[in-house]
């Protein structure tokens, strides 16, 4: 195995991944760098244009907006389920594991029409708070309609990380502190919390970053006037042709991307979790 | 690229403890006693749930509605949306693109995807760790961006709208995933096995086939599913790269939603829903008979 002439057909095998890797990826990110700041001479006016067209910072900031609260929606809600997930019996948690990729099973399309059904003005949802008497709540269309899809995708990157954090967790310590004498809130406050955060962090990350990104949930189910940052990507290369500008903001956005990831990456695994989602229900049957 | 589920399964919880003996059942219910797990998680967690599976419930009572709109409840009972899909050259050549580039985009993916893992599977070291980061990339790279650069770089290359095109961007996105399974299911692959083979005679090659497929197929099926699922529901980079005359089914779903208003989605979405949800299982399922056997 460790001959040099194995070692070299190891790394042949490699090669059509990284071709294509470079041609399909690398080569055109590489290009678009390139249209951005050669334009045609060297200049980062494209950059600058980003912060002084007055339309780019609104986006940017509604989109973090927009990311911050499905990132807090998915840790209040997958918090407590990745807790549960926890405490039952192990056929419980097959079954509570495989629903939480179930957004992953569904169609993106699919999945993105059922909202516009559930949260259309005059569905299901506008009914039910139109029965407790909020007759004037509207979803479709708005910020908030665009963090309740998003926040149902998104949940299993938060889900994942930390039912393995708290999975690790020794609920021996928990009783110890309530025979001491804590209160139960008292005793995951001081002991549960801190040792789970680790997992809280690296879903948090993750959830923020992948959710900088979204383009059809917002593009379907929010409107032209609250734009997010990849519509007005796609905008600005589609309609306006204008690849300097898009390049530009596209490398911004990919560049945080791959920073934060890279930091959910070495606190909690974040790619390994993306990976279950990935081979996650055959992995849970095997 | 240890997948967590299956460490996470290992991980030490009171009801089971690993390396020490299970409790006996009396012990585990008093233990349940003293630190029970309380309704109100219970419940929570079952409005979770129901959060989890909300779209797929709405999706198929939606498809056999009478109505012009997207209205729900659906209004009457009626074949009609189906029969509009089936008969509509539109949504019927949708599906056959997409059918068409989820196919070649496996059977490219897997075979580039697998070659790859084993190669990483087999080389020790810093460099391959980095490619092995290197490869993963297009799963955590925003889509948008991607699909921008690409189509940029597809005009100029004449790509944007073929089926070349198609099968190459969503190949480089697929790729990941096999990687993901294929190196999960050499996980469990005895490397001495091969240099066992390689004792008795057989070539590097050979050994491959005979000794490292089959070990390895489960993992390569994964795959190829997964590679199939990436790019039959892929939309964002299929919106960039489409022509008037060459579109893929979650393309026509989408200007359904935004130009037509074509009540045809419906029946479109449950037909996407039921056909990767039967994909999904296919590997259990096979699993399953071939344990039976």
């Amino acid at each position: 195995m460790s001959s040099r002439h194995t070692r070299w057909s190891n790394w042949l095998l490699l090669v059509p991944a990284l071709a294509l890797l470079a041609g399909i990826l690398l080569v055109p990110l590489i290009r678009t760098l390139w249209y951005s700041v050669f334009d045609p001479d060297w200049t980062l006016e494209n950059y600058g244009a980003l912060f002084t067209d007055g339309v780019t910072t609104t986006v940017l900031w509604r989109t973090v907006v927009t990311a911050a609260m499905v990132t807090v929606a998915t840790l209040l809600i997958g918090y407590p389920y990745a807790y549960l997930m926890t405490r039952v019996s192990p056929r419980a948690r097959g079954v509570l594991l495989a629903i939480v990729l179930i957004p992953f099973w569904t169609s993106v399309m699919a999945r993105n029409f059922a909202w516009i059904v559930i949260l259309q003005d005059g569905g299901p949802v506008q009914s039910l708070f139109a029965f407790f008497g909020a007759d004037d709540v509207v979803f479709y269309g708005t910020t908030v309609g665009v963090t309740i899809a998003m926040t149902q995708v998104m949940l299993p990157f938060m889900v994942l990380p930390l039912f393995s954090t708290l999975g690790g967790i020794d609920r021996r310590l928990l009783l110890a502190a309530r025979g001491l004498g804590s209160s139960p809130t008292a005793a995951f406050w001081k002991v549960f919390w801190p040792l789970s955060r680790g997992g809280v962090m690296a879903g948090v990350i993750l959830v923020f970053t992948l959710s900088l990104g979204f383009y059809v949930t917002p593009a379907l189910l929010g409107s032209p006037q609250e734009s997010l940052v990849a519509q007005l990507l796609a905008q600005r290369t589609t309609l306006l042709l204008d690849f300097a500008a898009a390049g530009a903001l596209g490398m911004v956005v990919l560049v945080v991307t791959l920073v934060l990831v890279a930091w959910a990456n070495r606190l909690g695994g974040a790619v390994s979790a993306i990976g279950v989602v990935a081979a996650g229900p055959v992995k849970e049957s095997r | 690229m240890t997948p967590i589920a299956p460490e996470t399964a290992q991980n030490p919880t009171l009801e089971a403890a690993p390396g020490s003996p299970p409790a006996p059942k009396a012990a585990r219910r008093r233990y349940r006693h003293v630190d029970p797990i309380p309704w109100w998680l219970k419940a929570f967690g079952g409005l979770v749930v129901v959060f989890f599976i909300l779209p797929t419930l709405f999706v198929i009572p939606m498809s056999f509605s009478d109505a012009q709109t997207f209205e729900f409840p659906p209004r009457g009972f009626t074949w009609r949306l189906y029969e509009n899909f089936f008969t509509n050259p539109v949504w019927l050549d949708s599906l056959r693109n997409s059918f068409l580039v989820a196919v070649l985009t496996a059977v490219l993916a897997t075979t580039v995807g697998t070659a790859a893992a084993v190669a990483l599977w087999r080389l020790p070291g810093r460099a391959a760790r980095l490619v092995r980061t290197l490869l993963m990339v297009p799963i955590v790279a925003p889509a948008i961006v991607v699909a921008v650069a690409v189509y940029i770089a597809f005009l100029g290359w004449r790509l944007t709208g073929t089926v070349t095109g198609y099968v190459l961007a969503h190949t480089a996105i697929a790729v990941p995933y096999v990687l993901v399974s294929v190196t999960g299911a050499l996980g469990g692959l005895d490397p001495r096995l091969l240099r066992a083979a390689a004792s008795l005679g057989s070539s590097p090659g050979r050994a491959f086939v005979r000794v490292t497929m089959p070990l390895i197929s489960r993992g390569i099926l994964t795959g190829a599913i997964f590679a199939f699922i990436v790019s039959f529901d892929e939309v964002v980079l299929a919106l960039f790269l489409r022509s008037p005359v060459f579109q893929t089914m979650p393309v026509q779903m989408y200007n359904s939603v935004t130009v037509e208003i074509d009540p045809t989605i419906s029946a479109a979405s449950s037909i996407m829903v039921v056909a990767v949800t039967v994909i999904f299982l296919l590997p259990p399922l096979l699993r399953g008979r071939g344990r039976r056997r």
